[in-house]
């Protein structure tokens, strides 16, 4: 029996999209520093799956719902000294409100920290006192504040419902048609349940975790997204330390970073995402999540950094100084890391596989290396985009993005694809003197797009997303088609480029390092 | 015979990122698995390209590489670290695949050193279908009767052999496209020829379809010393068609009398150690539900999703006993983790029930569809363990964030006659709660039996359960009118609840005991959880909390892992 | 309607009335197997005791015609935590509930049978008694009243009560005076102290007729018949009763190859110069690891038993062949010399794992061996 008291730690119950294993990682760390601190640390969880689930993580295992209700119960029984709800995803963090009016303690940020950080209102009244750029953008009721909100902002603009996770029936919406059915068709929206609209800002998206113990805050390390933004955080690739930041911008983040961490009185974890504006420079706040994020357990690796450790400390009262950290961003370790995402597109028909605001993917990896491109190459790998450095390629790019579009497919031919492209694409490349074989729309022959992805003869599908539905419903089908005869497909041009970076390292004979994570860490690895 | 001296230093492969059918589990099994190891003096050497995982900690393993599942890193880290062994048996399918690959590529050979556990001829003839039924028929294990069909023509033998109906399958098309069920000959020729259309390899496989048989599960594990026994039983609450990473699953099973149980637990005794592997393996069979006919349908020759689940079913860690007898200790020589006074070789007995449930992402995808079949579609799942089937039913649908919390869905009472008939008919992922809408409109066990093929023992627990669900809406009011008269009795003291409200309060011990949340009685009774809650403290109606201790109280146990219930004793 | 389960020591359970109602008392005893609820009430060995199974939810499949171990219900009574309404099973005629009030079995369901496993594990096996009519203080006072388990012989109350014959190809027991329609491989001479019919059947698939006689059965009696074999069979009670046995036994030691089971176990135990000792709570269910000490492997083994064979005792060439995993207690015993070994676990299985079924060959080649047959 402890000294300290017990102390529960909330799970995160099944494996679903947007919640994934990367929180019970969280948790189970968790576990092990209350141990350490010398409490008597408690688990309460519903997924066989997992390590926190396996009998001798916590000292007591509760296999058990994870409702007020049943909760409740086992705090009645247990009588610990507070709950810690940071780790468990958004399932736990929900249950910060009901345990906290019922009287139980909540260690780390408190429940009016976790409602400031969520509820629309309170949360951009803050920024405003803190001064802090945020896109335009607000909560609304009813459609016709949205169409007045979306004409006041001006499209393309953001739509989602607030307090979800994962990005559910988040869209990109480009016009008035567009907004009026998304508001009719995908979501119901009334005085409880608003709907926000915010001015999608095109640039790239970038992902902060902060630890605080409410003097000192301390930035792990920052990860800069891959795709620009509108591809959901979870399913967008994202490297550390950022490849193209200006220091400017990171002083911005961190400066935002720190006294938000501050202003919400964080203790323990908070993860903000930002939108850095490609044409002023200034790092915008997307997103506040007072809670582990999903970033953690890679940021804990590449960093060196345990954040959990460093964060369960921080809430049981061990301050950062105490434990040896100042404020600020770490600097940046030896290594490159890229983390990408995985999809199982295949065990899913009819479920459209382009990427947008709303998350799809189950799970991600990670390719560590001292260069980007090389890092970039194992991510590429480890996650099913494994192409070779030529072969056949298809494009088919929407027409916004058909100039972004030319040098990156030339760079294909260069390295030695052939490229198919559908009629309108391929006139477009001939036009600026890259080689193309144009191949059939589904419509237009038996010999198709479709028919040509089945024969096993291409590596790659690079098809970009168009606004225009009457084209979707065929891209859709192009997408499927790849799914199901194991080509990669890409929908976004900065995959593509990222792609086309590290196969063109690849063939110069790239000396990839090998090395334990450790070893990259720590800056031992020699280039 | 004490572990193997000459392994000094392994490699453990891991099973890389989170997909559709390979989840948190293998981190379970991994993370278990390096702890063993180690345990036991052995140097691991762990590689895995997801770093969202416990495994990967620099805790876990004395060497741990995040680098892509791929042959060439395998080989470099082979080279490099040189170990005596490689377990790939708790890396899910992506391990076992590239240690095939690892093996096909001559690595062993060339850095001397060899595949641990489970050999990998196992591996082939456990993975090849061919090989696989060839086994099975030498050693007089029933597979289903099934035939390669290249050309129409070929279909002669399928007919000759009288099964009925049979199912077709086009090879090498994914979510089962183009195949169907035939019950004639007519059927039959019509659906291999669009099969066949199709298939990109012009190929179809025609089988015996085993329409509303049970689907059985069982854990096994066998040593180097020939030592087998099994972890756990689990039976599935879909019959056969639906995958069983889709499926509700009970354990133990519950339908199966002793002989059953006992058939079919020496079937998958026979078959592990005819493959000769060291280490687990999950055996899926098919039993018919009126004769003693059984099928084996599939085998696992590793750690699968199934075993951690019996794992967690009943605090049987196989994989942490797998690893040990990779390194060649055997059953009897390993400690049982939970009670610490016996030894890993027995069975489990259970004293309890358990349910597992998916977690389906139909909340993401909208637009997918949502029929449950053979190819697996679930992301996650969700486990609950109570003394009776219904609270642990109940449990898991409140575990699973669906928003649902009882025995109604949105979208049930929606549902014409006939729409919720096809609805029960077809595995989809709220069928459960489809079933629930049946019994509301008063359709009986044997039409729902009738429709779904599922066993008219959970049809009955599912009925008991409406039945009570109706009572309690027609008397929940009388909990809101306790709830006032325990708000009032500060003032005047008045003769105990219990007394004035007897049956009202009879009923929501039942319904508690049945695991009814307190959200939906509460709904019921039109009164506030909060309050429901007081209440149903003041009349002493709190869970108690029960050991799972793999050995249903026969001993000590010493492994603090609970789970709630209504019974009347608190451990 | 209310039923009462009180153990001697005063404990109190409550819970509902299963099968027939009434009163009846015995020893209060555990089964940790998960299936079997219907040979395990069938069991002879069974008898004298109140049997309480850990797995909560019992008669899921039903009772059917084919699982009997016996002519009847062998159990005092039968406490569940739930017994199903509805019985599913292919076979299945009835549930479980009307079989045990067809057969006037006294149950009790509806309480929290792990506490009482718990119960039982801590302060050992004890009397106990169920009632639908009582009053606590009344059933107290009817347990000590009630003789003790270790008092009774129960063997006598089980056995047969003349010899009959088991041939060839039978599935259930027909009369004395029947005649083989095959010509039987070996006669076995079975004293039956409570044979369970699965040893029967086991012994008819491998060619073998037996002959079952009582267990009051003299040695010249059955000499008389000149079997081929004696077999031994499982059977309640505590074997110190069973002195009247041990005799027979060993005037049959040395004359024929002999196999035991369970209390064919224990009396060769006596037979050979040992005694035996209580168990706390027994051996009941069906995960028993056991160890071949000759061959290190570990079989899963069906085990109803509430003594064990002191090892330290035992002379005249017999030493301990098995032990048990658990605890380290004997489990078989076998001769340096003699065709003489036995096993106190249930290679009949019924309920449980067939795992050990190999001891039936075992006896026929120890047969073969004994006659120069190959």
């Amino acid at each position: 029996m402890s000294d300290k008291g017990k102390v529960i730690v909330i799970g995160s119950g099944p494996i679903r999209i947007g919640q994934g294993i990367e929180f019970d990682y969280s948790c189970v760390h968790c576990v092990w520093t209350l141990r350490e601190l010398g409490y008597e640390a408690i688990i309460i969880n519903n997924n066989p799956e997992t390590v926190s689930t396996d009998f001798d993580t916590s000292d007591r295992l509760f296999f058990e719902p994870l409702t007020v209700e049943d909760v409740m119960n086992i705090i009645d029984r247990e009588e610990p000294e507070g709950v810690i709800v940071q780790f468990g995803g958004q399932t736990a963090i929900n249950l910060a409100k009901p345990l906290h009016e019922a009287g139980v303690r909540i260690f780390g940020s408190s429940y009016d920290s976790i409602d400031l950080a969520e509820d629309r209102d309170r949360f951009d009244n803050v920024l405003r006192a803190l001064n802090v750029a945020k896109p335009q953008g607000r909560a609304v009721t009813n459609e016709k504040d949205a169409l007045i909100v979306a004409e006041e902002i001006s499209y393309p603009v953001l739509v989602r419902p607030s307090y979800v996770l994962g990005g559910r029936a988040m869209e990109l919406v480009y016009s008035r048609a567009d907004l009026e059915r998304y508001m009719t068709y995908v979501v119901d929206v009334s005085p409880k349940a608003p709907i926000l609209i915010d001015k999608y800002i095109i640039g790239k998206e970038v992902e902060v975790d902060v630890i605080s113990d409410g003097v000192d805050c301390l930035l792990p390390g920052i990860m800069e997204h891959i795709e620009r933004a509108g591809v959901h955080s979870g399913d967008s690739m994202a490297v550390y330390p950022p490849q193209t930041l200006s220091q400017d911008v990171i002083d911005q983040i961190v400066r935002v970073a720190t006294s938000l961490a501050l202003r919400l009185e964080v203790r323990g974890l908070m993860n903000i995402q930002f939108v850095v504006d490609h044409e002023t420079n200034t790092a915008m706040v997307l997103e506040v999540n007072p809670r582990a994020s999903r970033t953690v357990p890679y940021l804990s690796k590449v960093t060196g950094i345990p954040m959990v450790k460093v964060a369960t400390r921080a809430m049981m009262g061990v301050s950062l100084k105490e434990q040896g950290y100042t404020s600020g961003l770490h600097p940046n370790q030896g290594s490159i890391a890229v983390k990408a995402p995985v999809f199982s597109f295949l065990k899913l028909t009819q479920v459209d596989i382009g990427l947008g605001p709303e998350m799809k993917s189950t799970g991600e990896i990670m390719g560590v290396d001292t260069k980007y491109p090389l890092a970039l190459y194992k991510a590429m790998l480890a996650s099913g985009i494994d192409v070779p450095t030529g072969g056949n390629l298809i494009a088919t790019i929407a027409d916004p993005d058909k100039a972004e579009a030319v040098p990156i497919i030339r760079g294909f031919q260069e390295m030695g694809f052939h490229i198919y492209a559908t009629a309108g694409t391929a006139s477009y490349l001939t036009q600026r003197g890259i080689p193309v074989t144009t191949v059939h729309k589904l419509h237009e022959a038996n010999e198709n797009i479709t028919s040509l992805i089945r024969s096993g003869k291409i590596s790659l599908l690079i098809n970009t997303l168009s606004t225009d539905k009457r084209i979707e419903r065929e891209a859709i089908q192009i997408r499927r088609a790849s799914v199901e005869a194991g080509v990669p497909c890409l929908t976004s041009l900065d995959t593509a480029k990222a792609l086309l970076l590290s196969l063109a390292t690849r063939k110069k004979g790239a000396n990839f390092a090998l090395a334990t994570i450790d070893e990259y860490m720590e800056g031992r690895v020699m280039a | 015979m004490p572990k193997d001296p000459s392994i000094k230093k392994v490699l453990l492969i891991g099973s890389g990122p989170i997909i559709i059918g390979q989840a948190a589990e293998f981190d379970y099994a991994g993370a278990q698995a390096c702890r063993s190891l180690r345990e036991e003096g052995i140097e691991v050497v762990l590689i895995n390209s997801n770093p969202a995982t416990i495994m990967t900690d620099v805790e876990m393993a004395d060497r741990v590489y995040i680098e892509p599942l791929s042959v060439e890193f395998v080989e470099r880290i082979v080279a490099k670290e040189r170990p005596d062994g490689i377990v790939a048996t708790l890396g899910g399918q992506t391990g076992l695949n590239l240690a095939t690959q690892v093996a096909e590529a001559g690595i062993l050979e060339r850095y001397n050193t060899r595949l641990l556990g489970t050999p990998l001829r196992a591996i082939r003839q456990a993975e090849d279908r061919e090989e696989f039924r060839t086994l099975m028929r030498e050693i007089g294990e029933p597979v289903p009767e099934s035939w390669i069909i290249t050309d129409e023509s070929q279909l002669g033998d399928a007919i000759a052999s009288g099964i009925w109906p049979l199912i077709v399958r086009p090879a090498y098309t994914l979510g089962g496209t183009g195949g169907g069920i035939a019950r004639n000959v007519d059927e039959l020729l019509t659906i291999t020829r669009s099969g066949l259309a199709l298939s990109m390899r012009h190929q179809v496989m025609v089988e015996r379809y085993l329409s509303g048989w049970k689907e059985v599960e069982y854990e096994v594990m066998r040593d180097a010393n020939d030592t087998a026994i099994t972890v756990c039983n689990m039976e599935n609450f879909d019959p056969m068609g639906v995958h069983t990473g889709d499926s509700i699953v009970i354990a133990p099973s519950q339908t199966l009398s002793d002989k059953e149980y006992q058939m079919l637990r020496t079937a998958s005794l026979k078959i592990i150690r005819s493959l000769g592997i060291e280490g687990g393996c999950n055996v899926q069979l098919s039993l018919d539900p009126h004769s003693f006919a059984y099928y084996v349908i599939e085998v696992n020759p590793r750690v699968s999703r199934s075993s951690a689940l019996a794992s967690k079913a009943t605090g049987y860690p196989i994989a942490r006993v797998s690893a040990k007898i990779a390194i060649g200790l055997h059953l009897d020589e390993i400690e049982n983790a939970v009670t610490r006074k016996t030894l890993a070789c027995f069975e489990p007995a259970l004293d309890y029930c358990v349910l597992k449930i998916p977690r389906w992402p139909f909340d993401k995808f909208v637009g997918a569809d949502r029929r449950i079949t053979t190819q697996m579609k679930a992301t996650g799942e969700v486990m609950a363990i109570d003394r009776a089937f219904e609270p642990a039913l109940m449990k898991a649908i409140r575990s699973l964030e669906v928003g649902i919390y009882g025995l109604a869905n949105k979208t049930g009472h929606t549902l014409s006659d006939m729409e919720l008939e096809e609805a029960i008919r077809v595995p989809h992922d709220e069928r459960l709660w489809s079933i629930t809408e049946g019994f509301r409109r008063g359709m009986m066990v044997e039409e729902i039996n009738a429709l779904s093929n599922v066993d008219p023992w959970f049809l009955r627990k599912l009925e008991g359960l409406v039945n009570l669900e109706t009572r309690l809406k027609v008397n929940a009011p009388a909990f809101k009118q306790m709830s006032k008269a325990l708000e009032s009795e500060e003032e005047e003291a008045q003769e105990p609840l219990e007394e004035r409200f007897g049956s009202a309060v009879r009923l929501l011990r039942e319904a508690k005991r049945m695991g009814f949340a307190d959200r939906t009685v509460s709904e019921f009774a039109g009164m506030s959880e909060g309050k429901l809650r007081k209440l149903r403290k003041h009349l002493g109606i709190v869970p108690v909390y029960k050991m799972v201790d793999t050995c249903a109280a026969e001993f000590e146990a010493l492994t603090p892992y609970y789970y709630s219930c209504y019974d009347t004793e608190d451990e | 309607m209310k039923a009462i389960l009180a153990l001697e020591d005063g404990t109190l359970f409550e819970g509902q009335s299963l099968g027939a109602t009434g009163r009846t008392n015995g020893e209060v005893v555990f089964n940790t197997g998960m299936t079997g609820y219907q040979e395990i009430l069938t069991d002879p060995s069974y008898a004298g005791q109140i049997v309480t199974l850990t797995y909560p939810l019992i008669g899921n499949y039903g009772i059917n015609p084919d699982d009997f171990e016996s002519r009847r219900v062998q159990v005092e009574g039968f406490v569940v935590r739930e017994a199903a309404e509805i019985a599913s099973n292919w076979r299945s005629k009835q549930t479980l509930d009307s079989f045990l009030k067809e057969r006037g079995i006294i149950g009790i369901q509806g309480i929290d049978t792990r506490a009482l496993t718990r119960a039982l594990r801590v302060r050992g096996v004890m009397m106990g008694a169920i009632s639908t009519e009582d009053t606590p203080e009344s059933l107290l006072e009817h347990i000590r009243n009630a003789p003790g388990y270790g008092s009774k012989d129960l063997a006598r109350q089980v056995t047969a009560e003349q010899s009959y014959r088991w041939r060839v190809g039978d599935t259930k027991p027909v009369s004395a005076g029947s005649v083989s329609e095959v010509k039987p491989r070996y006669h076995i001479a079975l004293l039956d102290f409570g044979v369970k019919y699965n040893i029967l059947r086991s012994l008819a698939n491998l060619g073998c007729e037996t002959t079952v006689y009582p267990c009051t059965v003299t040695a010249e009696e059955v000499l008389r018949a000149n079997p081929d074999g004696i077999f031994l069979s499982p059977g309640p009670g505590d074997p110190e009763q069973y002195g009247y046995m041990v005799d027979t036994v060993r005037q049959l030691v040395g004359k024929k190859p002999i196999m035991g089971v369970c209390m064919g176990n224990q009396i060769l135990g006596y037979a050979f110069g040992s005694k035996t000792f209580k168990l706390k709570f027994g051996h009941r269910g069906s995960n028993h690891p056991v160890k071949d000490l000759n061959t290190g492997r570990v079989y899963i083994t069906s085990q109803n038993h509430g003594y064990a064979v002191d090892p330290d005792r035992l002379k005249d060439g017999m030493e301990v062949a098995h032990i048990n995993l658990n605890d380290g207690t004997v489990e078989g015993l076998r001769h340096k010399e003699l065709p003489i070994f036995s096993i106190q676990y249930h290679p009949e299985a019924s309920p449980g794992p067939s795992d050990s079924a190999y001891f039936f060959h075992q006896y026929i080649n120890m047969l073969d061996r004994h006659y120069g047959r190959s």
